[in-house]
C-alpha cells in the first residue's frame, strides 16, 4: 500500500512537470511577438529625454499625474491631425493633474521647433534621438499614445489616429481621483 | 497487485516473464516458447503491471512503444508539410493581409489553405509545440518504465540458471566434452572467455561470462540526449534566451541597438569593395559590371552609464569597436551582430551659394546639414539665410503647401530666406531638386545649388542564442547513445555442468549473433564443448517445411 501510494505521487509529479513545461513553453511562444510590447497594466518604463530647450524629462518625475504620452514625427499626417486636439485638450487637463509628453522619432531640432512654432504647442515635446524609447515602448507605426496612470502604469494603449473626443475621454480615465 | 513466486522460492513483481532469480519462465506466453523473449531481460514492464488509477492510465498510455511511434510519425508528417511552402518569416510581406495574400497569389488554392490552416507559421503553433511536449513525455515515461526494471535486473542476475531458461535460448548446447577432463572443463571456459574480454562470474557448477553490459544503456542515453535537446528548443521562447533583430543605421548616426537593452550602436563608416578585374565572360553574359570583394561597418558599441535610465545617452561607455563584415560579427556578451545589407549614397549635406542673379557674384556659401539644419546661415555682415521651413522627403504640394513623404532627406526641399545688404527684409524662395526655385515676386538673389555630400547606411542584424550549448551537448549526448546501441552488444554466456558431468551451456545477445558464434566457436574448440545450435534456424527450417507441406 505504501509503495503503490510512493508510485503514484512520483508518477503524478513527473507528469505534472511535464505538463507544466509544455504549457509553459507554448505560452512563452504566444506572447514571444509581444514580450516587448506593453501591455494594460504593466509598468511604463520610466525613461528621460530632452526637449527643445534642453531640459530633461523623466517619466516618473510625473507620478502622480496622469501622463498622456503620444509618439510622433512631423511627416506623419495623422500626427498632424492629431496635435490640435491634443494642444486643446491640454489646456483643458493640465491643472487636473493630466499631463503630455509628446516623444518626437529621432528628427532634427529644427524641425521639431518649426512644427511646435507652427501648431503652438505649449506641452513639452522630446527627441528620442537614440530611438532607444521607442524601442521599450515597441511602437511600430506613427502616431502611438500610451495613456500612463498616476501611478506610473500604462492604462491603455489606443490604437492609431486618435479624435479630439478619443482624446478627451481618454485624459478623463487617467486623471488623478 | 500480487507477487509472482517463482518454484525457486524468488518474489518477482506482477507482470514479470522470466524469474529474476533463477530464469524459470512464469508467464503462459514465456513457457509456450521455444526461444525466450529475451527483451527487458524479461522484467515487468512497470505501466504493464498497475493500472489502476487515472494516473496510472495516463501514465501507461505515454509507457506504450505504438503511442510513441505515433506521435513520431505525426511529428514527421506535419514537420514535413511545414517544408512545403516557405515559412511566413521568410517571405516578403509585412503584415497579416500581405502575407494571406503571397500565399494565394503565389501557390493558388493551395498556398491560401496552407495559410489559412495556419502551416505558413508550423514550428510556433501551439498544437506542434503540444506534439513535441508529448512526444518528449513519451520519451521519458517510456523510458523510465523499461530502463530502470532493465538495470534492475541485469544489475541482480544470478550466475546459476534454471535448466528451462538455459534451454529456452536461441543458442543452446547440452553433452559430454568431446575430448579431456570434463572436471577442468569450467577452468577451461573461464580461462578462454576472459582472453576474448568477458567478464567471468561463478558460482558452483555454473558459470556467467557476459561483456559489454553498458551497451544497453545505449537507448536511454539516446533518449536523455534527445530530451536535453527539445529542453533546449524549449528554452528558446523564453525571453532573453533567443535575440533574432535588424535595424538599419546610417553613416555618423547613434541608435539604440534593439534586443539589447542598454546598448547603442554609432555608425562610424560603410565600405563597399569592389574587385577591378576586367568583366570576365561569366560577369558580362550576367551583367554584372563589379564584383563586391567587402561589405563593412565600422562601429562603435556604447554601453550606458551605470544605472542611467532609459533614453539617457550621457556618459556612455564605448564597449567596443569593431569592423564588422560579412561572416566577421561583432561578438560581444552573447550577442552577434551580423553585416547584412547596405544603402549607398543617401544625401547627407546640401551646398547652395547666395548668388546674384544678374551679376553671378557670389555672397558666400551655405553648407546645409540635411539631418541637423540650422535656423540660419551667417555669411556677413547684414548677409544670412535663414530656413523658413525644410521638407526632407518633399512629394508634392497640397493645398498649397509643400508636403514631406518621410523623415529622411530623399528628395530635400527647402524655404528659404535670403538676407542681404541689397535687400535687408528679405526674400523667399522654394528651392527643390530639379524644378526651378519659386519665388514670392521676382528676387534679385537666388540659391544656386552647388554640390551634396553622401553618406551610406548600413543594414545590421543583431542575434543571440544561448541555447545552442544546450542543444549541442543534447546533440552530442543522443549520438554518443546511438554509437553505444550500435557498436556495441551485450553477450551472455551461461554454462553449467550437471551431476552426469555433462555440459549444459546457453547464450544470448542483443544483437549480432554472427560474433557470439564466433565467440563460441573459439570457446567451444579451446574447452572442447559439445556442439551448439541456433534454435532460431531450427524453427525456421520447420516453417518453411510447414509452408512446403500447404503447397
Amino acid at each position: 500500500m505504501e509503495k503503490k501510494k510512493k508510485r503514484s505521487i512520483i508518477r503524478g509529479v513527473i507528469l505534472l512537470v511535464l505538463a507544466c513545461a509544455i504549457i509553459y513553453t507554448i505560452y512563452n511562444s504566444a506572447t514571444k511577438d509581444e514580450v516587448k510590447v506593453l501591455a494594460d497594466g504593466d509598468k511604463a518604463p520610466d525613461f528621460e529625454l530632452v526637449d527643445l530647450e534642453g531640459n530633461t524629462h523623466r517619466l516618473s518625475d510625473y507620478k502622480g499625474q496622469g501622463v498622456f504620452l503620444n509618439f510622433w514625427g512631423t511627416w506623419c499626417e495623422p500626427c498632424k491631425k492629431e496635435m490640435p486636439a491634443m494642444e486643446r485638450q491640454y489646456q483643458q487637463f493640465k491643472d487636473k493633474g493630466v499631463q503630455v509628453l509628446a516623444v518626437n522619432i529621432a528628427q532634427s531640432n529644427f524641425e521639431v521647433q518649426k512644427f511646435v512654432d507652427e501648431y503652438d504647442l505649449t506641452f513639452p515635446v522630446v527627441i528620442d534621438k537614440t530611438k532607444s524609447v521607442m524601442q521599450a515602448y515597441n511602437v511600430g507605426q506613427l502616431p502611438a499614445s500610451f495613456l500612463v496612470s498616476p501611478d506610473g502604469k500604462v492604462k491603455r494603449i489606443p490604437p492609431g489616429e486618435l479624435s479630439e473626443e478619443q482624446i478627451q475621454s481618454l485624459m478623463e480615465s487617467i486623471k488623478p481621483e | 497487485m500480487e507477487k509472482i513466486s517463482c518454484v525457486c522460492g524468488h518474489e518477482n513483481p506482477y507482470g514479470t516473464k522470466i524469474c529474476g532469480k533463477c530464469g524459470r519462465p512464469l508467464s503462459d506466453d514465456a513457457k509456450a516458447q521455444k526461444v525466450l523473449d529475451m527483451r527487458y531481460d524479461g522484467s515487468a514492464i512497470r505501466s504493464k503491471t498497475y493500472n489502476k488509477s487515472i494516473i496510472d492510465k495516463i501514465w501507461n498510455f505515454f509507457s506504450s512503444v505504438k503511442v510513441g511511434v505515433a506521435l513520431i510519425v505525426i511529428t514527421l508528417i506535419t514537420s514535413s508539410i511545414g517544408t512545403f511552402f516557405p515559412q511566413k518569416f521568410n517571405i516578403q510581406a509585412a503584415t497579416e493581409a500581405e502575407r494571406a495574400l503571397y500565399y494565394e497569389q503565389n501557390y493558388g488554392t493551395l498556398g491560401k489553405l496552407y495559410y489559412e490552416l495556419g502551416f505558413s507559421d508550423i514550428y510556433n503553433s501551439w498544437w506542434y509545440q503540444i506534439l513535441v511536449g508529448l512526444l518528449a513525455i513519451s520519451i521519458i515515461v517510456a523510458s523510465l518504465d523499461r530502463g530502470i526494471p532493465l538495470y534492475k535486473s541485469l544489475k541482480n542476475q544470478r550466475v546459476k540458471r534454471h535448466e528451462s531458461f538455459m534451454k529456452k535460448q536461441r543458442i543452446v548446447a547440452h553433452g559430454p566434452v568431446t575430448e579431456g577432463d570434463p572436471s577442468k572443463t569450467l577452468d577451461l571456459i573461464a580461462e578462454k572467455m576472459t582472453k576474448l574480454r568477458y567478464k567471468v562470474r561463478r558460482d558452483g557448477n555454473a558459470l556467467l561470462a557476459e561483456k559489454n553490459r553498458f551497451a544497453r544503456s545505449g537507448p536511454y542515453i539516446n533518449h536523455l540526449g534527445l530530451i536535453i535537446f527539445i529542453f533546449g528548443l524549449m528554452l528558446r521562447f523564453i525571453p532573453g534566451f533567443h535575440v533574432d533583430e535588424a535595424m538599419w543605421i546610417r553613416e555618423g548616426e547613434v541608435r539604440a541597438v534593439p534586443g539589447m537593452e542598454g546598448y547603442f550602436l554609432e555608425n562610424k563608416q560603410f565600405i563597399l569593395e569592389t574587385y577591378d578585374n576586367e568583366p570576365t565572360k561569366a560577369q558580362i553574359e550576367q551583367g554584372v559590371s563589379a564584383i563586391a570583394k567587402n561589405y563593412q561597418t565600422d562601429v562603435k558599441l556604447y554601453k550606458q552609464a551605470e544605472g542611467a535610465v532609459l533614453g539617457n545617452t550621457d556618459n556612455m561607455d564605448v564597449v567596443k569597436e569593431y569592423s564588422i563584415r560579412v561572416n566577421h560579427p561583432l561578438k560581444y556578451n552573447g550577442y552577434s551582430i551580423y553585416q547584412m545589407d547596405y544603402r549607398l549614397n543617401e544625401l547627407k549635406t546640401m551646398t547652395f551659394d547666395l548668388t546674384n542673379k544678374e551679376s553671378g557674384e557670389s555672397l558666400g556659401s551655405v553648407k546645409i546639414d540635411l539631418t541637423n539644419p540650422e535656423k540660419e546661415y551667417v555669411l556677413g555682415k547684414n548677409t544670412k539665410v535663414e530656413i523658413m521651413n525644410y521638407y526632407p522627403d518633399f512629394s508634392g504640394m497640397k493645398d498649397g503647401v509643400p508636403q514631406t513623404a518621410s523623415q529622411y532627406p530623399n528628395n530635400p526641399a527647402f524655404v528659404f530666406k535670403m538676407i542681404t545688404p541689397d535687400k535687408p527684409e528679405g526674400e523667399i524662395s522654394f528651392v527643390s531638386i530639379g524644378a526651378a526655385p519659386v519665388e514670392a515676386g521676382e528676387n534679385e538673389y537666388k540659391m544656386t545649388f552647388k554640390n551634396v555630400e553622401t553618406r551610406n547606411a548600413s543594414g545590421l542584424k543583431i542575434k543571440k542564442d544561448s541555447t545552442i550549448p544546450i542543444l549541442i551537448i543534447g546533440g552530442v549526448i543522443f549520438l554518443l547513445g546511438v554509437a553505444i546501441g550500435s557498436y556495441w552488444n551485450h553477450r551472455r554466456l551461461w554454462v553449467q555442468q550437471l551431476e552426469d558431468g555433462t555440459i549444459l551451456l546457453a547464450a544470448h545477445t542483443n544483437k549480432n549473433w554472427f560474433s557470439i558464434k564466433k565467440d563460441l566457436d573459439a570457446v567451444t574448440e579451446y574447452a572442447h564443448l559439445p556442439k551448439y545450435i541456433d534454435q532460431q534456424d531450427i524453427e525456421d527450417v520447420d516453417k518453411n517445411k510447414e509452408g512446403d507441406d500447404v503447397k
